[in-house]
């Protein structure tokens, strides 16, 4: 069913968006700071995985192997992406704690830039492709059918963020993110490490980009060097849409947008004398950016920000 | 041997000399206070000696030990916990989250006897714990700010201005806490612009003008010197 196919195609997309816009909104959260080379963090966890599922056999995958391979990827995806962002953070951000705003964000066109180019060279600026080891096929009832590979990405993803509102809620390491992220000064004086809170922080965000690499890559094969520049700007849209710092926010933000660029655009659509094919989405994601900037700068969950201006 | 000394601490922000060679001292069990106006220097002394702001010469020692150069969350690993001015509650966690955090570096079964003690000094916290701190009043927020101190089970416990915003009752009452805080066994430094409060808890105390100390003696002492009551104690 057409609709019911548009849903779930938004919701597979928006779960990409919403697992790439937690790592944004963490780390604004933390630092006041848009981490511009998170999409570059979620494009290493693509590759990571890539050369993982080539290594235990590529194409050749298959049956009950595929799920302790896809794991494997997964696993080593989030070590690759957070090793990267405990680097950037040391080297790129650290050193810029209390310079102006604008210093550490052009560090960061900076390092996504560096890191696109990288990657590009190292790849002789070809795609590279996923071996295509998920099972293709649906399933559900008549009409309403729902691809497996989309229905792992939703869950997969919907799992991690719940894992991510205990670990935040729940745990010792969660409330000392926290309390950073309110007073940093104020937290120092609990006994907690700052700077190690901080790059914990940047960890939690990059493994979740990098898992997000490899679901991406196992639906959508394709990658590349630059492939995290649209995701990665999107899912920022998505962090801001749900409210920047805001955890529930990037989480609904990544859905939303999500279905606004599938759903919201065939809608559209259905206006007569409305025709927007499939490239209109980033226009749509776009526009809507600007809409809430301009209507509602505090996003759907917003608190008012920057408290420390 | 001193619980905390300080030894011609100069500290201060870029350009601007706050505390220009202060030595005092703290022995263990005692109450002393800082006292002196608006801009003399007492907040940047306790920042000092809880690593907020580095000292740019001189030394603290703290049981002997020189933490001068030590960063903050080492420092209360050493023993010493700040209440800072204006409080710093996490306005947007529970009252039981900034207790626990008061706890960070311990763990264990006491910090659930300790959370049980804090709500036994400040009962308002009780009635409280599930709320945001950010909802909390003025005095209860003191009070929560003071109890998460305790949460370390800190040797020292830097307290800056307690009082400030509260009204005369609660200002009573929190004084009335300290002293049975310093009774329990914690050495407490207490930073006030209520210098008639502040003298009565302390056994004494130091007055600071412009980043140095200008008098000391005991509390009574202090309360008794005719450039304190004219300059603090609002007599003539
Ligand atoms: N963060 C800061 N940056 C720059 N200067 C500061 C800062 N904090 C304090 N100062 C300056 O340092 C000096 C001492 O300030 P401090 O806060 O230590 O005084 P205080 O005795 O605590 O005063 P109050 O009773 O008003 O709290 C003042 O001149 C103040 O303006
Ligand atoms: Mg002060």
């Amino acid at each position: 069913m057409f609709w019911f196919d548009q849903l779930i195609n938004g919701l597979t997309i928006g779960s990409v968006y919403a697992l790439i816009a937690l790592g944004y909104t963490l780390v604004y959260g933390i630092l006041q700071m848009i981490n511009f080379a998170h999409g570059e963090v979620f494009m290493l966890g693509a590759f990571a995985g890539y050369f993982v599922l080539l290594a235990v056999g590529g194409d050749d995958l298959g049956g009950a192997t595929i799920i302790p391979a896809i794991v494997l990827a997964m696993f080593v995806a989030a070590l690759a992406s957070s090793s990267a962002a405990v680097v950037i953070e040391r080297i790129a951000y650290r050193p810029l704690r209390n310079a102006p705003r604008l210093a550490p964000l052009i560090s960061a066109i900076g390092v996504s830039v560096a890191l696109q180019n990288i990657v590009l060279r190292m790849t002789g600026g070809r795609d590279r492709v996923y071996p295509r080891i998920f099972p293709g096929g649906s399933f559900g009832f008549g009409d309403f059918q729902v691809g497996y590979i989309q229905a792992f990405l939703i869950v997969a993803s919907v799992l991690m963020m719940a894992a991510l509102l205990v670990f935040i809620q729940r745990t010792r390491t969660g409330r000392a993110m926290r309390a950073v992220a309110e007073n940093r000064a104020t937290a120092s004086l609990m006994g907690i490490d700052v700077d190690r809170t901080i790059v914990t922080t940047f960890v939690v965000g990059a493994a979740l980009a990098g898992v997000a690499g490899v679901l991406q890559g196992l639906w959508i094969p394709n990658i590349r060097g630059t492939m995290g520049f649209l995701p990665g700007i999107k899912a920022f849209t998505a962090a801001v849409v749900g409210g920047i710092g805001s955890v529930p926010g990037a989480m609904v933000g990544g859905f939303f947008l999500g279905l606004t660029e599938t759903v919201g655009r065939e809608l559209l659509s259905a206006i007569p004398g409305v025709h927007l094919p499939n490239e209109w989405s980033d226009v749509i994601a776009f526009s809507l950016l600007v809409l809430v900037l301009v209507f509602r700068p505090t996003g759907i969950f917003g608190e008012r920000v920057s408290r420390r201006a | 041997m001193p619980l905390l000394a300080l030894e011609s601490l100069h500290a201060g922000y870029g350009a601007i000399r706050a505390v220009r060679g202060i030595s005092l001292e703290v022995e263990a069990g005692e109450t002393v206070c800082l006292i002196g106006s608006n801009g003399a220097g007492k907040s940047t002394t306790l920042r000092a000696i809880s690593g907020l702001v580095r000292p740019s010469a001189g030394r603290v020692r703290f049981e002997g030990c020189d933490i001068t150069r030590m960063r903050p969350h080492d420092i209360v690993a050493a023993g010493i916990s700040h209440v800072p001015e204006g409080r710093g509650i996490f306005a947007r966690l529970t009252v039981t989250e900034n207790l626990d955090l008061g706890a960070y570096l311990r763990g264990g079964p006491e910090v659930a006897e300790d959370v049980a003690r804090v709500f036994e000094t400040f009962p308002r916290l009780r009635e409280r714990a599930r709320q945001t701190a950010g909802t909390l009043s003025g005095g209860e927020q003191q009070m929560l700010a003071i109890g998460r101190a305790l949460m370390a089970r800190p040797r020292l416990l830097l307290l800056d201005e307690p009082s400030m915003g509260l009204s005369p009752i609660l200002t009573q009452l929190i004084f009335e806490r300290v002293r049975q805080i310093n009774e329990e066994g914690t050495t407490i430094l207490l930073v006030e612009q209520n210098a008639t409060s502040a003298l009565e808890v302390s056994h004494r105390g130091y007055v600071i003008e412009s980043g140095e100390i200008v008098i000391t003696g005991t509390g009574e002492e202090l309360a008794a010197d005719p450039r304190v009551k004219r300059a603090y104690l609002g007599e003539l």
